[in-house]
């Protein structure tokens, strides 16, 4: 079963290694992992893709907390969520074929962002299914080459967990941030 | 006031109340031993520094106390993963802290430097790189915290140079550990807690398997009156051994691979098992295939991984244990499962009664004999602490813990080597305990150079070699898996008597029965350690034995003629 995991983390050097390291020594892959800012200074947030069975993903959740830096942990497989990844797509395109690969590009809502005389890079958004779906037509075109950020994903409605994990931690206090974590 | 980073060090270390620290000097962590020289705190010093790890790892597990190893960079550094690694599984709290080159240098291959937090980090709880003398209190006071809570463990503080020499203003208070962090209440509900009840209450066949959480939880009375009430049989994990006593009529004997028959078998036969503070090591349990599976299954750990992680329980509650028993107390009835206990000890047949004392000296000397002799001489009240291999499981077997933390062993990693050294801490950790080594010829050279340090220090410990000139367990599994083809196991050893006399301490060398409890009686009075070399029987075997990967129940028993009157051994 296809989990994902939003984990909240310090943001401090060699935490996305302690993060990884967890994963590989408890022996699950880990399919997509993003990480980024959130809106609170000094907290990132990690989305995390494994595929696991159910108390699999709860082992993985209680591993999570064990570590120090860690500030919350949510498995949002279950509840409504919006999920996304980006991908930018080169493809070759000739002066005869330009027009048909941009014609798909329009029914899958994409987006070209650059044109060469041979190619296009085109950027889309949207689930990993509808990303595969370009990359599938696009293919006869001949698809040069392909850059994907993996998944990011949130909850659907007005509950924030940022706002939780500000709560918990306390104000942002550089004294209290001062050690490395490796 | 203003104080140095090395300075800050031993001020953390004084005012977490530590007296004794086990350690190595080196180039990167001189200045934390130049300004050692000022604070009241005793430093041994090892000759190796896995031995420094396993001296903090005794002292922890003999007091309950948080053990401190301190070493150099690199090569200082990289010797202590084998310790971190044994104490983080058997959750021992030790701080290790770790000298490291200037800042400035980190990451250039600068002489003596490796990545050690990277290397540690995942044998540690937590780790930490300290690159300013101010960050020194923060990370020492966190570390100590971590250490100790929860499921203990090591934590490892790697300190560079320039933090070390550099000043700045300490202030104690202002180090305080930050609040924790929020994390998820995974503590039992009322409803988990009435179907745990209804369980037990309603359970003809349950068996309690002791683990070593009732040691850290300190819930040696309240899980004696809950057997007690309930009148349910208890059986230990290795590293429970202690938690429960050897000699109440509940007590069954140890579980596991070289556990006793009966309890492999009334384990399978079960109709509930209350795993209290283990966590379901394959060497516990067998195949997973087979494991108990007519039983209901309970299972109280403070750790939450390890709920479900390796045995799919009915009811797994998540917290301290002598805190969820005492909720669980009041529901529990009194039980009558004398049915049950009947039956159990029909199981053990005349082989629990047999008295190993008792039978015919044949010439041999067993370690089995060995073992169990020192336990009567010792009036079964000395610390052990044994290595890995077959003295270790003849040691559970044979020798009968009452008392909590009176069994130190490493079972998680199966560390050879580890002996010696947590000796040497669980001397320091308790004066006043007789404390004796039960080590294998084999494990014994891995750090005998530690008799070095016991000579240095002045420590009062005895050493037993179980000496059959092989490595005996693995000897073991090449006779029974590998058809007597013994690679590498035959050694080759020094003559031990001669090898302690020439670091100092008294020896003896033992080769008949009659001579085993005067020996020990001899080391026990001498104020010096003492080393015997007991010269066992070559090719003997533990039994009984699941293979690994085999049922609980599919042991490999004694063969027949028994041999039993011929060794003494009193297991089927």
């Amino acid at each position: 079963m296809i989990t994902t995991f939003a984990v909240y983390v310090e943001d401090k050097p060699g935490v996305l290694t302690r993060v990884s390291s967890l994963f590989r020594r408890r022996a699950f892959n880990i399919e997509s992992l993003t990480v980024g800012h959130t809106d609170k200074p000094g907290v990132s947030r990690m989305t995390i893709v494994v595929d696991t069975d159910e108390l699999g993903a709860r082992r993985i959740e209680a591993h999570t907390y064990k570590l120090v830096n860690v500030l919350r942990v949510e498995n949002i497989t279950a509840g409504p969520g919006v999920f996304r990844d980006l991908a930018m797509i080169k493809v070759a395109a000739s002066a005869e074929s330009r027009t048909h690969i941009m014609q798909l590009v329009d029914v899958f809502r994409a987006r070209v962002v650059d044109v060469a005389p041979d190619s296009l890079i085109i950027e889309i958004t949207g689930t990993e299914d509808k990303i595969d779906g370009l990359l599938e037509v696009l293919r006869p075109y001949g698809v040069l080459e392909m850059a994907r950020t993996g998944r990011v994903a949130m909850a659907r409605g007005a509950r924030s967990t940022t706002a939780q994990v500000e709560a918990a931690s306390g104000p942002a206090d550089e004294d209290h941030n001062v050690f490395h974590s490796v | 006031m203003k104080r140095t980073g090395a300075q800050i060090i031993w001020e953390c270390l004084v005012r977490q109340g530590v007296t004794d620290v086990f350690g190595y000097p080196g180039g990167a962590i001189l200045p934390a031993y130049d300004a050692m020289l000022d604070y009241p705190i005793r430093h041994v010093l090892v000759r190796h520094e896995q031995g420094a790890t396993h001296m903090a790892d005794g002292y922890a597990r003999a007091s309950g106390r948080v053990g401190v190893a301190i070493a150099t960079s690199g090569p200082g550094a990289t010797n202590m993963v084998t310790g971190i690694a044994t104490a983080m599984m058997d959750s021992s709290p030790i701080v290790c802290i770790t000298g490291q080159v200037g800042s400035k240098l980190v990451g250039s291959d600068a002489f003596q430097e490796s990545d050690v937090t990277g290397v540690t980090l995942p044998i540690t709880k937590h780790n930490y790189l300290v690159t300013r003398a101010d960050d020194v209190a923060p990370a020492f006071r966190e570390a100590f915290e971590i250490a100790a809570s929860g499921r203990p463990g090591p934590v490892h503080i790697d300190i560079t140079k320039d933090a070390q020499q550099s000043s700045c203003e300490f202030d104690w208070d202002a180090a305080a550990p930050k609040k924790p962090e929020f994390r998820p209440d995974w503590s039992a509900s009322p409803e988990d807690y009435r179907r745990a009840l209804e369980l037990i209450n309603g359970a003809e066949r349950p068996i309690l398997l002791a683990g070593h959480g009732i040691m850290i939880s300190n819930a040696m009375d309240i899980i004696r009156a809950f057997a007690e009430k309930a009148n349910i049989p208890v059986s230990p994990t290795l590293l429970g051994i202690g938690s429960f006593p050897a000699s109440h009529p509940l007590n069954l004997g140890m579980m596991g691979m070289h556990g006793e028959a009966w309890v492999n078998q009334a384990i399978q036969e079960a109709d509930l098992l209350l795993a209290f503070g283990m966590r379901f090591d394959d060497r516990v349990t067998g195949t997973l295939k087979t494991y108990a599976l007519a039983a209901k299954k309970i299972h109280i750990d403070i750790d939450a991984a390890e709920i479900n992680k390796n045995v799919r329980v009915d009811v797994g509650i998540v917290g301290d244990l002598r805190d969820t028993l005492e909720h669980l107390m009041p529901g529990v009835k009194q039980g009558d499962r004398s049915k049950w206990i009947a039956h159990v000890n029909e199981l053990k047949g005349d082989v629990a009664v047999r008295d190993i004392q008792n039978l015919p000296d044949d010439g041999h000397l067993y370690a089995a004999h060995v073992i169990n002799d020192l336990w009567r001489a010792t009036k079964g009240d000395a610390i052990i602490v044994t290595d890995v291999g077959q003295h270790q499981m003849w040691e559970a077997q044979y020798y009968h813990h009452d008392k909590p933390r009176s069994l130190i062993t490493s079972g998680g990693l199966g560390t050879m080597g580890f002996a010696l050294p947590a000796a040497v801490g669980a001397k320091l950790a308790c004066p006043d305990k007789e404390v004796w080594v039960v080590v294998g010829d084999g494990g014994f050279q891995m750090t005998m150079c530690e008799l070095a340090t016991i000579v240095q220090e002045q420590i009062d410990i005895n050493v037993a070699i179980i000496n059959n000139g092989y490595l005996g367990m693995v000897r073991q599994w090449q006779e029974f898996f590998y058809e007597r083809r013994y690679a590498a196991t035959p050694l080759i050893n020094p003559d031990f008597q001669k090898l302690a006399e020439a670091f100092g301490l008294p020896a003896q060398t033992v080769t008949r029965r009659a001579d085993v409890v005067p020996a020990v009686e001899a080391a026990r009075n001498n104020r010096k350690t003492v080393v015997i070399d007991f010269k066992v029987e070559q090719e003997d075997t533990v039994y009984p034995m699941v293979p690994a990967g085999a049922a609980l129940d599919a042991m490999i028993r004694r063969p027949s003629p028994s041999p039993i009157v011929e060794t003494g051994a009193d297991v089927l």
